[in-house]
């Protein structure tokens, strides 16, 4: 990530398909892991882990639905809904069966993922478009039966509160604590899909998203591939649900609508699609910039207003500056983020002979 | 390429250095009060009202020298209706020391209410979130303050029941939007439904609510209801009254739950002279014709400015001024039992708990917050949109507290 490269020569496809293709790359993640475990949790304020909360959950949504969207090239408007599959089928485990996280957790994830099979079926015969409008259905449709069937939805304000994550007696109450809790799975998540895209079924992905029929033709079954990154897909958005459910100690019916589908497509549209590091890049983003103009223009914004004008000011500024600066940033670079930083990052890389 | 990069880290290094200046900015002097708002999500046509009254009244406190002598700083953060802004919200009013949260939006309500409970602070939300946390043994920090949906029910029976003389054999419709908050009133209405005699039915509006042409033309040209109770949100309520008014059907036997009734919805119909008659419930009072209001006023005008144009939206403005002025008083019952000194959050649900008999000259119900009842008691108005304003019809009242006192225990046994 951070390092020069000269003098490293590859000999065999498996150095050249390995997770880090450089000995230093170990080093880099080394030092990372030290720095989100140790010295940010020490460091850093409660209130700031409270946004790296948001934003880890946020990068577990936002890589299934890149492994969907970005890898496989299936659009998804129904990765909401696949949320809230995974948060009730968790919260009724845990409330009706007193089951602990980590069986309520891949239990979500699984239940999302079959239901996400089922509405990843049009998938085998649309393309484009009409599989968006395809998958807003089965997002209309869950988000429905959700509101309208109480063994679901525990009943009419279709909320279910559960009890904090805890293992071994020690709860998971704190945003400092929740923080591990969370940091876990979003290193989980991230290293799954690292490995993914590498193996044969993330190459079968890409394929199949480049050119379905070549992908056929060369012996990949492009009916089990849709369907199953719609599974995988799903079952991140799941597991993503579940994460928000014991964060906020309920799940609830309005947090899942469509508006945070499109949220999450923004993601990753904005971080790049079909890249794990611009999932990521873009769900810090999308989380962080609102909260980044808020502070900035409270800093510089009370030079110019009084108190109560800000107020204004700042909830109008924030959302056009946060639309201004994603189509700033898409005519910049339309391939995102991450193509953002590996233009950076090959500018340093020669610097300073650039020529 | 080169300048490229260059002049885009520049910008980065200058934002993160006034990012993390600005943060400890702040001296921890004054009173700090967390509030959440909406100015530009779902819900802006409300925030924009709503939020101002509250400035306003924390305005107005301080230019007196303050609560008890202490100033307030209100830190306003805009949650668009969104769940993860709101969680960031309640963080950072932590983080500044806030002792009172005012909160937005009943998906925020919900996911905060467990930790606001951990952390000791207490959150209102008049008009958002479950009826059941109107049961202060429950949920120890949520604190509805005003009419819950349920106690809204309640009194749009009592509002039919007089106008209809006996409600025995007579037909309800209940149009409402179909989402929980749309749903929660049912078990109130059909409770009553049973008690008192009469025919219920429902019909639901699919989100966003702006087409109901099916369900009001299935309302009056086949049920033919003898009154409709509305339960709708946003730019629907606007549509119900239009698509009534063009069936016909007498807008005096409609009446409408808290979020149906603003002025604004009035005039997207079309005006006062097409809603003539409609029935708007009512937590905190309408129209400008208050003590507080009037102080207000003046203190724009010793400011040499003239009042804001958000005022004029009487209902979602008062609204503001009435949580604003709840969480004042609650502060100062905490000061005054501590004998002047500034007190923590946990002080502060004490006072919240201990307001009794504060009217602010009839803006505010005259309710009994208890550390059982953290709704007040469920007082509601009646306001009617009569002659091209809206007048007051029925003053403070609370319809068939019992049945929902029942019903809260009822849900209390269950968990």
């Amino acid at each position: 990530m951070f390092h020069r490269e000269s003098g490293v020569f590859k000999t065999t496809y498996s150095a050249d398909m390995a997770l880090y293709p450089l000995p230093i790359a170990k080093w880099t993640m080394i030092a990372l892991a030290v720095i989100f475990v140790l010295i940010v949790p020490l460091a850093v304020h409660e209130y700031y882990l409270s946004i790296l909360n948001l934003i880890f959950i946020a990068i577990v949504g936002a890589l299934g639905l890149n492994i969907l969207v970005g890898y496989t090239g299936q659009i998804s408007i129904g990765h909401g809904a696949f949320m809230s599959v995974g948060a009730y089928t968790a919260a009724n485990l845990a409330v009706k069966l007193g089951l602990p996280f980590w069986l309520t957790l891949p239990a979500g994830g699984l239940m999302a993922a079959l239901i996400g099979v089922v509405v990843g079926m049009p998938s085998l015969r649309i393309k484009g478009l009409y599989l968006a409008i395809a998958t807003l259905a089965g997002q209309l449709i869950i988000e429905w039966t959700i509101n309208r069937v109480p063994a679901i939805s525990g009943g009419a304000q279709a909320s279910i509160e559960v009890d904090r994550p805890s293992l071994f007696g020690f709860a998971f109450n704190t945003q400092g604590r929740l923080y591990f809790f969370l940091l876990f799975f979003a290193v989980i998540a991230i290293i799954a899909t690292l490995n993914l895209v590498r193996s044969r079924i993330g190459r079968a992905f890409v394929a199949v998203r480049d050119q379905d029929i070549a992908a056929e033709i060369i012996g990949i079954n492009i009916y089990r591939y849709k369907l199953l990154a719609f599974a995988i897909s799903s079952f991140y958005a799941g597991v993503c649900g579940v994460l928000y459910t014991y964060y906020f100690g309920i799940a609830n019916y309005e947090q899942f609508q469509l508006i945070v589908s499109i949220d999450y497509l923004a993601m990753i549209i904005i971080g790049g699609l079909g890249s794990v590091l611009g999932t990521i890049l873009g769900a810090t983003f999308v989380t962080l910039l609102p909260i980044v103009i808020r502070i900035f223009m409270e800093n510089v914004g009370s030079l110019f207003f009084t108190a109560v004008e800000m107020a204004n000011v700042i909830s109008g500024l924030r959302l056009g500056l946060f639309g201004a600066l994603i189509i700033f940033f898409l005519i910049v670079e339309p391939e995102g983020l991450n193509r953002l930083w590996r233009n950076v990052r090959s500018y340093f890389r020669v610097w300073p002979f650039s020529y | 390429m080169t300048r490229f990069v260059k002049s885009w880290l520049g910008i980065a290094a200058i934002t993160a250095t006034l990012v993390f200046s600005g943060g400890q900015a702040f001296a921890q002097k004054e009173l700090v009060f967390g509030l959440q708002c909406d100015r530009t999500g779902a819900t802006a046509t409300v925030g924009t009202a709503l939020c101002p009254g509250y400035h306003d009244y924390i305005a107005l406190v301080n230019s007196k020298g303050g609560v008890e002598g202490h100033k307030i700083r209100v830190i306003e953060i805009d949650n668009e209706y969104k769940v993860p802004p709101g969680i960031e919200a309640h963080e950072r009013f932590k983080k500044d020391g806030a002792i009172i949260e005012g909160l937005y939006a009943t998906p925020v309500v919900m996911a905060l209410t467990k930790r606001l409970e951990e952390d000791k602070i207490l959150g209102t939300s008049p008009g958002f979130g479950a009826a059941a946390a109107a049961d202060g043994k429950r949920f120890p920090y949520a604190f509805p303050i005003a009419a819950t949906y349920w106690s809204q029910a309640g009194a749009a029976v009592a509002f039919a029941k007089e106008k209809l003389g006996d409600l025995k054999g007579k037909k309800i419709a209940y149009l409402f939007y179909d989402n929980p908050a749309g749903k929660e009133p049912l078990p109130i209405l059909e409770d009553l439904a049973k008690s008192e005699g009469f025919e219920l039915r429902t019909f639901a509006v699919p989100a966003p609510g702006l087409e109901m042409g099916a369900q009001i033309l299935d309302i009056t040209g086949r049920y033919k209801p003898d009154f409709i109770i509305t339960h709708l949100f946003g730019r629907s309520p606007s549509v119900s009254i239009k698509e009534l008014k063009g069936k016909g059907y007498p807008l005096s036997k409609v009446i409408a739950f808290v979020w149906g009734g603003a002025e604004a919805d009035v005039i997207a119909a079309g005006g006062y002279g097409v809603a003539e008659g409609y029935n708007t419930i009512q937590f905190a009072s309408v129209g400008k014709d208050f003590p507080v209001i009037k102080d207000i006023e003046a203190m724009y005008k010793a400011q040499g400015k003239s009042p804001p144009k958000e005022m004029d939206s009487t209902v979602y403005y008062n609204r503001g001024v009435f949580i604003a002025a709840l969480h004042v008083e609650a502060v100062r019952n905490a000061i005054k039992a501590k004998g002047g000194a500034a007190p923590t959050s946990e002080e502060v649900k004490k006072g919240m708990e201990s307001i009794k008999g504060f009217t602010l000259g009839g803006l505010v119900p005259p309710m009994e917050i208890t550390p059982a009842d953290h709704e007040g008691g469920g007082w509601v108005q009646i306001w009617t949109v009569k002659g091209g304003k809206l007048v007051k019809s029925k003053d403070w009242f609370q319809g068939y507290r019992p049945v929902i006192l029942k019903h809260l225990a009822a849900e209390a046994s269950k968990s």
